[in-house]
């Protein structure tokens, strides 16, 4: 059912862990949906210079969070921004249909870290990242 | 290639030796139809009926009361539809419990909406129901009480002589689905007031693809399955000769084998060693328990991952996590038992069988240790 890329990202995953002196984290999902997954980067001068995550969750979730990391790191803000979830999807050759929604976090989980990036540094996020869908911490309708 | 350490003996079994044997002749040198009046056809009827013995005996039944079905979902199904054709007049009601097996609840849920009602009886952390809200559940209309024998998932052993005891002080049928306790523990259809019982094939080291129920004499359950009119009439369909003699004759092998005491050593031993990894629990009965199942929950873990690291090991098993079972809720055996959503995703089931060795035991309690630490460095939610 996985591709042979999705085997080998969650048999050995990239970026696993936590970052000291991360300045954007972002968490998406909830335990009792079967997958969390949280993401850390350091962002400087608007460069992902590094990037890690912790996940909870299936296989496909856990080879997504990987692919995601590794598809972030090195990138602009912007660049990242324009990772979407088909993006870490055809990374890895392609994911069965019902774990379509692991990929979707994984890019949930991208735009959150940098939407704690730019709280953190008092800026409004909504008109760079555009609505999360995180729909608790945001005031406008969609 | 690598090791295998099968697992999974509840999902399915390896065809037993004593199957083997009793199954090949009938594959390419007495191919007969049963229904042929010619000698290669009797032969192969007196094959069936070899076979029914076994298993009338094995279950303490009698040869006319056994008939042969395609699979234990089959049986079920048979049982529960034609009890609620055959009772309709009387009342519309079933009884049965929130951890049955799908072929069970599906059928049930089939039946609501043929206009029929059924009571789903709660059960406790251990998977047991309470006989007193079995009693109270029973109603004038109630028509038929359907109750596993014993637990896929957890292990389950129910207390089956009380309950058909229940349903026959009440004039009200009572089927058991024996598939995972059947060749397990001893089952005695007498003991246990039984009307229908059902069993397949596969999980006792038989052919996937052929099943039993049993119908107590006297109750005439119309057929589910029309056509030629084998099995008097009661399942049409050639019957599948070969698969009946290698059912009847794993059936006879692991009840001759009965109780499965080493099975039970080596079952707890294997709980004793996984439940000293921290923040694991053991789910199910702790007494009355199945030989072969061993379930758990490890906390802040999701189960379709362990499933394969697992593998990568060589070691195959199960979970009853969303993400193993394909949809969006974990189990609804563990969510039965009162289980958090989050703990039930962190689910593992390892079912041993009798080639189960001490050896084996050792590597999965060492395997399965380092890949619960894996992956909780792994978590989020993991906290030491």
């Amino acid at each position: 059912m996985y591709s042979e890329k999705v085997m080998e990202h969650f048999a050995n995953p990239r970026n696993v862990g936590e970052i000291e002196g991360a300045n954007a984290i972002g968490e998406v999902g909830n335990a009792k949906c079967g997958d969390i997954m949280k993401i850390f980067m350091k962002i400087e001068n608007d460069i992902i210079t590094d990037v890690s995550f912790k996940t909870f969750g299936c296989g496909a979730a856990v080879a997504t969070s990987s692919m995601a990391t590794e598809l972030v790191k090195g990138k602009t803000i912007k660049e990242a921004l324009n990772i979407t979830n088909k993006a870490v999807t055809d990374a890895l050759d392609g994911l069965p249909g019902e774990k379509l929604h692991c990929s979707v976090l994984a890019e949930q989980a991208i735009r959150a870290a940098i939407t704690d990036y730019y709280k953190k540094n008092a800026m409004d996020p909504l008109p760079i990242v555009g609505c999360d869908l995180n729909c608790s911490d945001c005031a406008s309708e969609h | 290639m690598k090791k295998t350490i099968y697992l999974d003996n509840a999902a399915t079994t390896k065809v037993s030796k004593a199957a083997l044997d009793a199954m090949l002749p009938f594959l390419h040198e007495r191919y007969g139809n049963p229904s042929s009046v010619y000698s290669v056809g009797r032969d192969a009827k007196e094959a069936m009926e070899t076979a029914r013995n076994k298993v009338a005996q094995a279950i303490g039944a009698r040869p006319e009361e056994i008939f042969f079905t395609g699979c234990g979902t089959e049986s079920n199904n048979w049982a529960l539809k034609s009890v609620a054709a055959m009772r309709k007049e009387k009342g519309q009601h079933i009884i049965t419990s929130t951890i049955e097996h799908p072929a069970v609840l599906n059928t049930l849920k089939y039946l609501e909406t043929q206009g029929y009602e059924v009571t789903y009886l709660g059960v406790d952390k251990f998977g047991q129901i309470s006989l007193d809200a079995l009693t109270k559940a029973i109603r004038k209309d109630t028509i038929l009480i359907s109750i596993m024998a014993a637990n896929n998932e957890i292990g389950t052993i129910f207390p089956t002589a009380e309950i058909g005891k229940i349903a026959s002080d009440n004039g009200i049928l009572f089927h058991t689905d024996a598939v995972q306790a059947a060749g397990s523990i001893p089952l005695d259809v007498r003991k246990l007031n039984v009307d229908l019982l059902t069993i397949s094939g596969h999980k006792i080291g038989a052919l996937k693809g052929v099943g039993v129920l049993f119908i107590k004499k006297g109750l005439k359950l119309p057929p589910l399955i029309h056509g030629g009119g084998q099995e008097h009439g009661m399942r049409s369909g050639t019957e599948n000769v070969a698969g009946i003699a290698g059912l009847a004759a794993a059936l006879e092998y692991r009840v001759s084998r009965l109780p499965q005491d080493n099975l039970t050593k080596k079952r707890d031993r294997l709980i004793e060693g996984v439940l000293k990894i921290k923040k694991s629990a053991f789910t199910g009965d702790p007494v009355n328990r199945l030989p072969g199942i061993a379930s758990f929950v490890f906390e802040a873990i999701e189960g379709e991952s362990m499933l394969l690291m697992l593998d990568a090991f060589g070691i195959c098993a199960s979970s009853g996590s969303a993400c193993s079972s394909g949809s969006l809720d974990p189990s609804h055996v563990l969510l039965g038992i009162g289980l958090p959503h989050e703990i039930a995703h962190g689910s593992l089931r390892l079912s041993l069988c009798e080639d189960t060795t001490d050896e084996d035991i050792d590597y999965v309690i060492e395997k399965l240790t380092d890949v619960v630490d894996k992956l909780r460095k792994m978590s989020p939610v993991w906290q030491e």
